[in-house]
Order: C-alpha cells, then structure tokens, then sequence
C-alpha cells in the first residue's frame, strides 16, 4: 500500500488541530493510548500525514519512529488521503468464491487504479477489504455507507454512475 | 439496581412481556411485538427502512400503544433479509419490501390474517402456517451463545435480565468461590470458540494460580473476528452484548480481576455502539463498577478498536495491540495466564466462548457435558456461506456432520451444481471433501481430516470453484498479514505464494508441487505464532484431496473448474452458432470474426475467435444466447 499516489498536498486547519490536541490532552495518561488517538486523528484528518505523526508525538512524548511503525502496521491507517467515495470490495471468503475477484478487477479497470490508490480527481479511493459480516448478500461492495449486495460484475457501471 | 432483589423484581416483570416472543405465559403491555433484525445482514439489505415505515404506519393507524417494535439483533438466517417476526403467532416475514408493509399492517396487524405470499415459503404449508422452529434451518439448532439473538432488543437491559440476565453473575458472587466457579467450567468441558479449542477452565486456573502474589490481573475478550467469513462474534456482540459484559465480570471474579478489556474490530460500527450502549447501562444499573451487588467485588471493562490486522487475533499480539504497539506476537511461554497485559496475569477467551458461560453456571456443568461429543463439548455456532442456499448464522451440537449441517440446515448448493468442498477454520485450516461428509464435526475430528475448527467460518464450494486458485487466495492473504516477525512465515508464505501464481499461470511443474510440500512443512514448524503454524493448511490440504487439479493445471495446462484465466481456451462450436454476430459486437479486443461455413439447419455462417487476440474477458460467453460459447 505505500506505493499507491499520494499528490495531494497537507492542509490541515488549525480547528483540526485544536480538535486533535484537546483529545490527546484528555487521553494523554491512559494506558495504551496511541492507538485510539490515532484513530481519533484519522476520523478528524480523514488520513495520518506525516505532519499529523508529528502533531502527535510532540504532544504524547511518544517516538514518531514508534508512531510511524504503528501506522504502517495496521491496514485501518492510511498514510495517504482518501476520496471523495471509498469504494470497498469485500474479497472475504465468502464473497470470493461468489466472484467478488472479478468485481475488484473490473473496478480496477475501470477507475484505472489499484487497491489503496485514489483517482486524480480525488473522487473515489478504491480498497479491498475483509469481510464486512454480510455474506449473506455476497458478492458485496461498499461505497461509504451504502452497502451493494448480490452483485454481479454488470451492476458495477450503474453503481459508480450513482456517485460520479 | 444494587440488590439481587431488585434484579428479581426488574426480571419478574420482564418476563411476563418477554413471554409474548417464547409462547409462554405472556402479560404484556402490548397485543403484539414486532421484532425487526437490526444485525449487519439485515440493516445492508434495508431494515431501517422497514422500521421506519412500520413507525409511519403505526402512527397513522393509531398502533403506537398497541404493537411493540422492537429492533433485535441477528435470527441466523441472513440470506432472507430484511427479516420481520410478528409475536404471539410468530409469523415470519422474509426480504420484507416497505411496499409490502401497508399491507401487513392492514391484514395482519388490524384484521389478523398473515399475509402469506410475504411469509418465508418454509413456513407456508397449504393452509396452514408452521412456526419457525419447525422448518429445516432451525429445526436442527441448539441455541445457546445465540438464544437472546434475535428475541430481545440489545439496547435495552432489562430485556437481557428479562431473560435470566445477570441472575448467573448473581450467583456465582452471592454463593460461589472463585475455585468453584472455576471447577464448574472445567467440568463443563468447555473449549475456546476461537479456533485452537484450549480448555477455558484450565485457563482461568491458570491465571488465578500461576502468581499467587499478583497484585493486578486483566481479563480480556477477543472481538477482533479476523477470520474473513466468520461472523458470529459480531452477532452476539450486535445482538446480545449484555451476555459478554455478564461473562467477563464472572471471569473477573473467578480469576481475581478488577479490570476487562474487549479488543473489537472497527470494521464492526453496529457492534461497537451497542456494546458501548450495553457497558454504559450496566454501570449505571451497578452491574459494573465497585461493589457490584453489595458483595464488595469491583470490576469495569474498555474497550478497544481493533485496526485491521488478522495477526491480532493471535494472543499476544492482541495484547501488545491493546498496549499500543505494532500487534506482533512474542515467544510463549511465558504464557499470558502468568505474564500476558502489561506484564500481568491475563485470561483471553473469544466471544462466543464467554456466552456459553452463563447458562453453563445457571444449568450446572453436567448439562453443558451432555451435549455434544466426548472430546467437544456443548455446541457450536457455524457462518454458511458461499455456494449454500440458507446462508447465515447455525448453533448446532457438537458433533453434527458436516452433510446435516449443508444439506439440511442450509438447504444444499444452489443452482443443481455439484459439492466440492467445504472450508472450515478461514485461512488457517484446510478444504474437506465430499468424502468426508459424514464424519461428526469437533476440534479433534477437524484436525484429523487436515482443516480445523478455526472461530467457526464454513465456506461451501461448487464445481466452479478452483481448489488451486482458493489456495492461492488464502495464501494471498497470509502474505498480507503476516507481521514480518519472523522469516518462516514472512518470506516463506510469500514463496508459496509465488509457487502457487505460477501453477495457476500454467507455468508450474511437478517439482514446484514438491517443493510446496516441503516449504509447508518447514513453515508449519517453524514459525513463532498460530498464523505461521496454520498458513499451510489450505495448501496442505486442497494437496491432500483436490491433487489432480493440481496435476491439470501443471502437465495440462488447463483448469478444470475454468477459473484460472490464463489457462482458458475460448471456442466457438461452431455447429451450435446461429452466426447473430452478438459476440463480436460485445468483444472488446476484436477477436471475433465470421466464418465462410454455416452449419446444417442455420442460415448465416457461424463465428469463430482467434486464440492470438482474445484476452479471455469472457464477455462472449455471457452474450451468446445460444451457449455456443464455452471455456475449456
């Protein structure tokens, strides 16, 4: 995933970073608190920059080596911006053996981007994930929160016109 | 509520109402319930809508005091949703569309007719209407971890004390000894849902005695449900989180803990707010905090997000996850029961497991023995999914067969295809074939066949499933999420992985299937944790009964399921074609051309494609009318 575009450049507002440094106050002495307050700076940020790692280790005495390790650990992080619309395919193993392979190709395709990549307009980001617990409804995408289900690879177009 | 009596008192009045939804003696406020699955199947597929229309139309038809909606967590049978019950009858509406909503309201609700076109088709025989338990999907169940989903509103407390909630907790702090407690659940034979099946009993006496000095201990609770496939830990988490807060604080007691924390996936939004609901009630009905019941027993639980790594759900890398750091696993022993949370002793159970725990104190162990096979205990709940009509949620006894549980409970495969193989344990165990149907399901009989229990996934494949291109996805996702801790499995899966893309690219030979063999076994061996140990397992085992497919796609080249793309041929039978020309019109690579030969009884010559073009899209195929189209 670190080798997917990454052209936009920070802009983060000092409202973020007030909103970010009141939650590293309140939670600053918790035991294990690096993880939910990267979580925290994801949902204000929508992303973790390296400007955002540093927010956050001036701020917690905690190392940005040890910061930046636990970022790239975890598949939740995101070093680089998202679009407007995540499109996620879920290429669990229930949605997989029902063809959601073929829907993550034709969506590859079609947006001309791989997983973890955004389009130049930063309209959509695309990724794969595991399991979202509906296999029920295999195959399965999800578009934020908009959730398609029983899918075949000709629903695709008219899903994405929806959003574009 | 800071006494028993006051429980029983909230518990006595609760059950009167909850008793309109189980055919007992009801006194409820309402004439009906209406119960609406909120879990994550049924809220995809539209339940809020339905909830919300229902709520229109009640308040339009002057129902609002007299029907009770009640949004409950998941019924198991996912496939059918959005799902509706209506309680006294217990009538069971299925893919319930709002447009059909006036019309229930009308003759159900109002005139007391179910309106049978809407009902689930199982439950309709001629004029009469069969209840749920009677059909084939749950005839066959034992609900124990799931027997509050899909009965009470898990946002709602008194609903969960309703049913026996709490009284176990009660019980076991008013009159229990920490070492019976324990003994109870030893004796009850339970083992962990979360796939190596470890004797929870033997785990909690270990954390209690190991440090006899240890001034702080955790209990913790893996709701990081990693295995892709497998969601019954969220299902109880969506539909019944009182259950876990109950078992958690029972751990608590019996070990010697004041503080529980559940690491939970974030990917799980709708588990994660009603458990965040579920702990704040519980504090403030004093079932959590400090002198819980006036017995002087303090305990409190957290929660933690979960970020997306399959690696967490092994122990130690969870609790080095809930630390803060990088979730990597370390070398055990020390095993957590002596050094686990911060360096303290720590007992870790998954979901499911803590829910059997209640019932098991309030039925006795003997209880939980009698079910189930000698070995495994109790019950199991099982995610169908894949090829299988009732896909959804199963809790059967342990020791059901595999052919019960796909041919009966789920309804068989769709389509009239023919079975493959059914993969149990996620990306840590293996594919049984049809060879295998009969033999009883438990942790033992599992491993023996090569697969294993794993949290209880249960894929289901057709003949349109290539056994060479599953393994292959599993081992895809093994690459991924491996930590990189150690070389076994950090570069070891990584060149099984490249092994098995060259198989399915038509570039294999005989040594490579050699030479996997032996990667997997030195994997399997050495490796540091659980998801090194298990990586091969799919490999091992799609080697052990699926070999011949292997054997086509190295010495022939081809694909016997017609899955992997390199190794497809598209043809025209020529014979079949009516030469419309549909196909090469939709082909995008312009591979398609006319014929100078029509063949007997069509009139325009028939199409043929060149091998050199084509770039095997299949769009040809999928436009024939004819099926003179076909992939070899």
């Amino acid at each position: 995933m670190d080798t997917a575009k990454n052209s936009v450049a920070f802009s983060g507002t000092p409202e973020q970073e007030a909103q970010l440094l009141e939650f590293i106050k309140e939670k600053k002495d918790d035991k294990g608190a690096l993880m939910p307050i990267l979580q925290k700076a994801q949902a204000i940020y929508g992303y973790l920059p390296i400007e955002v790692q540093k927010i956050i280790s001036d701020n917690t005495g905690i190392s940005l080596e040890k910061i930046y390790g636990v970022v790239t650990f975890y598949a939740q992080f995101s070093l680089y911006p998202k679009g407007e619309h995540t499109i996620s395919v879920c290429l669990g193993t229930a949605c997989y053996v029902k063809g959601s392979g073929e829907i993550f190709e034709k969506l590859q395709e079609m947006l001309g981007i791989s997983d973890g990549e955004c389009t130049e307009d930063g309209k959509f980001s695309l990724e794969a994930c595991r399991c979202i617990g509906a296999c029920g409804l295999a195959p399965v995408l999800t578009v934020g929160e908009d959730v398609y289900g029983r899918l075949t690879v000709e629903d695709i177009d008219h899903i994405i016109a929806k959003y574009a | 509520m800071k006494t028993l009596k006051e429980l029983r008192t909230v518990r006595k009045m609760m059950e009167g109402e909850l008793a309109l939804r189980t055919h007992g003696n009801a006194h409820s406020k309402y004439e009906k319930h209406v119960l609406v699955c909120g879990g994550t199947g049924c809220t995809s597929s539209g339940s809020p809508k339905v909830i919300e229309k229902l709520e229109q139309e009640f308040e339009a038809k002057g129902l609002t005091d007299k029907i009770q909606i009640v949004k409950t967590g998941c019924f198991g049978l996912c496939e059918l949703g959005p799902i509706m019950i209506v309680y006294p009858e217990g009538t069971f509406y299925s893919r319930v569309n709002i447009d059909e909503i006036p019309r229930i309201v009308d003759e159900h609700l109002i005139g007391g007719n179910p309106v049978k076109e809407f009902l689930y088709s199982e439950t309709v025989e001629g004029d009469n209407i069969k209840a749920l338990d009677e059909t084939p999907f749950y005839s066959k169940q034992k609900r124990i971890a799931l027997r509050n989903c899909g009965v009470i509103n898990p946002e709602d407390i008194n609903e969960y004390i309703g049913r026996d909630g709490y009284k176990a907790l009660g019980e076991v702090l008013t009159e229990m000894t920490p070492e019976e407690v324990i003994q109870t659940i030893l004796d009850s034979g339970l083992r962990g849902r979360g796939g190596a099946g470890f004797p929870t009993g033997m785990k909690w006496r270990l954390a209690r005695t190991i440090v006899p000095d240890a001034d702080i201990k955790y209990v913790c609770c893996n709701a990081d449900e990693g295995d892709p496939g497998a969601f019954m830990d969220r299902s109880v988490l969506e539909g019944d989180p009182h259950v876990l807060i109950e078992a958690m604080t029972i751990a608590g007691y019996a070990i010697g803990a004041s503080q529980g924390y559940v690491y939970v996936r974030a990917e799980y939004p709708i588990a994660v707010e009603r458990l965040t609901i579920a702990i704040k009630q519980a504090r403030e009905a004093g079932m959590l905090g400090n002198d819980i019941f006036g017995t002087g027993f303090n305990f409190d639980i957290d929660l933690r997000l979960g970020a997306g790594a399959f690696v967490c759900g092994e122990e130690t890398a969870l609790m080095t996850s809930i630390e803060g750091n990088r979730g990597e696993p370390r070398p055990r022993p020390p095993f957590p029961a002596e050094k686990g949370l911060y360096q303290k002793p720590s007992v870790l159970n998954n979901v499911e497991t803590y829910a059997n725990i209640p019932q098991i104190i309030l039925n006795g162990a003997k209880w939980f023995a009698s079910m189930g096979t000698e070995k495994s205990k109790g019950t199991k709940v099982f995610a169908l999914g894949g090829k299988i009509h009732n896909t959804g949620l199963v809790e059967v006894p342990m020791g059901t067969t595999l052919r019960e549980v796909i041919e009966e409970i789920g309804g068989g495969i769709p389509n009239g295809k023919k079975f493959k193989a059914a993969q149990t344990g996620g990306p840590s165990g293996g594919c049984i074939p049809a060879e295998h149907f009969d033999i009883p399901i438990d942790f033992d009989n599992l491993i023996g066949i090569g697969s294993m229990m794993g949290s209880g996934g249960l894929i289901v494949m057709d003949e349109d499933n290539c056994m060479v291109d599953i393994a292959k996805f599993f081992l895809e996702f093994t690459v991924d999420e491996s930590c990189g801790k150690c070389s076994p499995c950090r570069i070891g899966t990584k060149r099984m992985y490249e092994i098995l893309d060259k198989i399915t690219k038509g570039k294999g030979t005989m040594e490579d299937l050699d030479k996997l063999e032996e990667l997997c076994y030195h994997i399997k061996s050495n490796s540091l944790c659980g998801l090194g140990q298990t990586a091969p397992n799919p490999v091992l085992s799609t080697l052990r009964y699926f070999r011949d497919e292997y054997i086509a796609h190295v010495v022939e080249k081809r694909c016997p399921a017609g899955v992997c793309k390199d190794l497809l041929h598209f043809e025209v039978i020529k014979d079949k074609c009516f030469g419309c020309g549909l196909c090469a019109r939709h082909c995008p690579a312009d591979a398609i051309t006319q014929t100078d030969y029509t063949a007997p009884g069509k009139k325009k010559p028939a199409y043929q494609i060149d091998k050199e073009k084509c770039i095997k899209c299949g769009a040809c195929i999928g436009t024939c009318k004819f099926k003179a189209i076909i992939n070899k």
